[in-house]
C-alpha cells in the first residue's frame, strides 16, 4: 500500500536539495551518454548543453526583471542592469500599511490554514490508515475527486454561499475555506506518511491499555514529524501564494493578505512605480521560495511538492 | 457522508486496533469514525456545499446588489439558455480549449519532456542552474509570476526591447496577441512540474533496454519513440491529466496579464465566470458558467481517477 499522492504522480518526483533534477544513472551515463540528435555523443552533448543554456536564458529573463527592477532607481518594464543600484524601492514599500500588515495577514491566513488542515487530516488519516473499514475506499475516492476539482470554478458559488452564511470578509471564514480546499491533498499525503509508520509499535501500546488517540499522539505522531512538517509547509505555501480566494472573499484592505494588496498596488501604481512593485514582489515571494527549499531538503529526493503549489 | 458500515476488520496487520472487548462491532466502527468528523464536516461545508449551491444558484437570477441579491428568484433554465445565445460563451470555451491544449497538453508536456531528456546529457552546472531557474518560475507565488510575465510581454517590456535590439519593432503582445502571450506565460510558469515528473520517470527506465536498442542500431529518435515513451506512458497520461486540470482553472495569470481582454479576446471560462458575476453583477449567470466548468472538471477527474484505480485499491 505504498501509494504516492495523486498530484505527485505515481512515480516519486525527484527534486533534490538545491532543486537539481536527480539523475541516478550518473556513472552509467558517463560511460555512454545517450545522444539526442546525432550518433556522435560529444556533439550531441554539446548541443544539449547549448539548448539548455538558451532555454535557461528564456526562463531567466522574466525572473531577472523582478530582481533587477527592484534594485533600479528608475526601473522600466524591460529587464536591464540598473544604472544606479539602490535599496530605495525596498525602503519605500517597507511601511506597515503597504507591506507589513498584508504580510502579517498572509502569515495568519497561511499558518491558520496549515494548522487546521494538518490537525484535521491527521485525525482523518488515522482511522483510514489503521482500520480496515468498508468506508475507507469510498472516502479515499471522494478525497481524490476533491483534489481534482477546479477550485477556481467554485469561487462564484462560494461567494454567494459566503454571503448567505454571513462569512464574507471574515478572516476565519476564509481560513476555514482554504483549509477545506487543501484537505483532500493533505489527507492523501498524511495517510501515505502514516502508512509507513509500522503498526507493531502501536500494538504494544494497545496491549498496555492505551486508547487510539493516546497512541496516535504518543507513538505515531512523533515518528512522522518530518512528514507532518512537509504537509504543513506544503499547505502553507499554497495558501501564501493564493490570490483568487482572498481576492473574492476578503473585501476590507486591512484584512487582505499580501497577494491581494500587491494586486491593488499594481492597479494603483503599477504603471509608474515598477521598482517598488518588484521590491514588494521580492519581499512577498521570499518566504515561499525559502520554504520550498526547506521542504525539498526535508523530504529528500524521494518526494516533491508537485501539483498543488502551482494552483 | 455517514454510510457507516460495520465491517469486522479481518485480523490483518492493519485491522487490529486497540482492544475494546466491551463494545459491539457497530459501535466500535462508529467510534473509529469519530476522528473523521472534522475533516468530513469541513469538506461537506466548503467543498460539497459550494458544488450543490452552484447547481442551485445557476437556476436563479441572483445579482451582486439590489433586490435580486437578497431574494433571488427561481428562473429555471434561463441562465443556461442565455449561455447558448451569448456569443462570449462559445468563444470562452474555444479559448479555454486553445489555452489548455497549447499551453498544457503541448507546451508544458513537450517542453517538460524535452528538458528532462536534455538534462540527462548536460554537464552538471548547466543542469543545476537551468533546473533551478525552471523550478523557480513554478515556485513563485502566482501573482508574482504574472507580474513578471506581464512585464516581459508588455509593449515596453523585455520581449520588445530584445526585438528592438535586433531592429524589429515588436507588436503590443498583450493587446494584439493576448492568447499567445498568456499561453507562453503559462508554459514558462508550469513546465517545471512536467519536467520533474518526466525526469523521475525517465531515470527509472532500465538502461539495459536503451542499451540493447542502441546495439541493435536504433537511432536516438527511434529509441525515444519505441523505448522511452512506451516505458513511461503511465507518467505521461497522469501528467497530461494533471496539467490539464491545473490549466483549466488558471485565473490569476490571465487576469493580471490581460484582464481577459482586449474585449473578451482572452477570456477563458474562469475569467468569464468572474466577470459576469462581479463586473456585470450577474451572479446567477456567472454561477451557471461555474457549473459548466465544474462539470467539465468532474468529467476529467473521473477519467483520471479511473486510470489511477489500481493504485487506490
Amino acid at each position: 500500500m505504498a501509494q504516492t499522492t495523486p498530484a505527485a504522480s505515481p512515480v516519486p518526483v525527484g527534486v533534490g536539495a538545491g532543486v537539481a533534477v536527480s539523475t541516478p544513472g550518473t556513472a552509467h551515463r558517463r560511460r555512454r551518454p545517450p545522444s539526442v540528435a546525432s550518433s556522435d555523443p560529444r556533439s550531441a552533448r554539446l548541443l544539449s548543453n547549448v539548448v539548455l543554456v538558451v532555454v535557461g536564458l528564456c526562463f531567466l529573463l522574466p525572473l531577472g526583471w523582478i530582481v533587477l527592477a527592484s534594485l533600479d532607481a528608475s526601473a522600466t518594464l524591460a529587464v536591464r542592469v540598473p544604472e544606479d543600484v539602490t535599496f530605495a524601492n525596498y525602503s519605500a514599500v517597507m511601511t506597515p500599511e503597504q507591506t507589513w500588515v498584508p504580510l502579517a495577514n498572509s502569515f495568519v491566513l497561511s499558518a491558520g490554514t496549515g494548522l487546521i488542515t494538518v490537525v484535521a487530516s491527521v485525525l482523518a488519516a488515522y482511522p483510514l490508515s489503521r482500520y480496515r473499514m468498508r468506508f475507507n475506499k469510498p472516502f479515499m475516492y471522494a478525497v481524490l475527486f476533491g483534489t481534482c476539482l477546479p477550485i477556481t470554478a467554485m469561487m462564484v458559488p462560494v461567494y454567494s454561499l459566503f454571503v448567505r452564511l454571513n462569512l464574507l470578509d471574515s478572516l476565519p471564514g476564509t481560513t476555514f475555506f482554504m483549509a477545506a480546499t487543501s484537505l483532500p491533498m493533505a489527507i492523501w499525503m498524511t495517510k501515505n506518511f502514516m502508512d509507513s509508520v509500522p503498526i507493531s509499535l502501536e500494538e504494544a501500546a494497545w496491549t498496555d491499555g492505551a486508547s487510539a488517540m493516546t497512541t496516535l499522539r504518543r507513538v505515531v505522531l512523533p515518528l512522522m514529524r518530518p512528514g507532518l512538517a512537509v504537509v504543513f509547509i506544503f499547505v502553507f505555501i499554497q495558501a501564501w501564494g493564493n490570490f483568487f480566494v482572498p481576492f473574492v472573499l476578503l473585501l476590507t484592505p486591512e484584512k487582505q493578505p499580501a497577494a491581494v494588496s500587491i494586486f491593488a498596488f499594481f492597479g494603483q501604481y503599477g504603471s509608474v512605480a515598477y521598482g517598488q512593485l518588484a521590491a514588494y514582489s521580492m519581499l512577498y515571494s521570499l518566504p515561499a521560495v525559502a520554504l520550498y527549499v526547506l521542504v525539498s531538503r526535508l523530504s529528500g529526493s524521494s518526494f516533491a511538492l508537485a501539483g498543488a503549489v502551482k494552483g | 457522508m455517514t454510510s457507516v458500515t460495520a465491517p469486522l476488520a479481518p485480523a490483518g496487520a492493519r485491522g487490529a486496533g486497540p482492544v475494546r472487548p466491551r463494545r459491539t462491532p457497530a459501535r466500535r466502527t462508529a467510534g473509529r469514525l469519530v476522528p473523521l468528523v472534522p475533516a468530513t464536516a469541513l469538506l461537506a461545508l466548503f467543498m460539497l456545499g459550494p458544488v450543490v449551491w452552484s447547481f442551485y444558484g445557476s437556476f436563479t437570477n441572483a445579482a451582486l446588489t439590489g433586490p435580486n441579491a437578497a431574494n433571488p428568484e427561481w428562473v429555471g433554465l434561463e441562465n443556461y439558455l442565455q449561455l447558448l445565445s451569448d456569443p462570449n460563451f462559445p468563444k470562452a470555451i474555444w479559448l479555454t480549449v486553445l489555452f489548455v491544449i497549447a499551453s498544457a497538453v503541448i507546451g508544458q508536456n513537450v517542453a517538460g519532456l524535452a528538458l528532462a531528456m536534455l538534462m540527462r546529457s548536460a554537464v552538471r552546472p548547466v543542469r543545476a542552474v537551468v533546473s533551478t531557474l525552471v523550478v523557480t518560475a513554478w515556485v513563485l507565488p502566482e501573482i508574482v509570476a504574472a507580474f513578471a510575465a506581464y512585464a516581459f510581454f508588455h509593449a515596453d517590456g523585455t520581449m520588445n526591447s530584445l526585438l528592438g535590439s535586433v531592429g524589429i519593432a515588436g507588436p503590443d503582445w498583450l493587446f494584439e496577441h493576448p492568447m499567445l502571450a498568456v499561453i507562453l506565460a503559462n508554459v514558462w510558469r508550469g513546465t517545471a512540474f512536467s519536467m520533474m515528473v518526466y525526469s523521475a520517470a525517465i531515470s527509472e527506465v532500465p538502461p539495459e533496454i536503451t542499451e540493447a536498442a542502441t546495439v541493435d542500431g536504433a537511432s536516438a529518435v527511434q529509441r525515444l519513440v519505441w523505448v522511452t515513451l512506451p516505458t513511461i506512458r503511465r507518467s505521461i497520461s497522469t501528467n497530461l491529466m494533471l496539467t490539464t486540470l491545473q490549466t483549466l482553472s488558471v485565473f490569476t495569470l490571465i487576469y493580471v496579464m490581460t484582464g481577459g481582454g482586449p474585449g473578451t479576446d482572452s477570456s477563458t471560462l474562469p475569467i468569464l465566470a468572474y466577470q459576469e458575476a462581479f463586473k456585470f453583477a450577474q451572479v446567477g449567470y456567472g454561477t451557471a458558467i461555474a457549473t459548466v466548468m465544474l462539470v467539465i472538471g468532474a468529467v476529467f477527474s473521473v477519467v483520471y481517477i479511473r486510470s489511477l484505480r489500481p493504485e487506490v485499491d
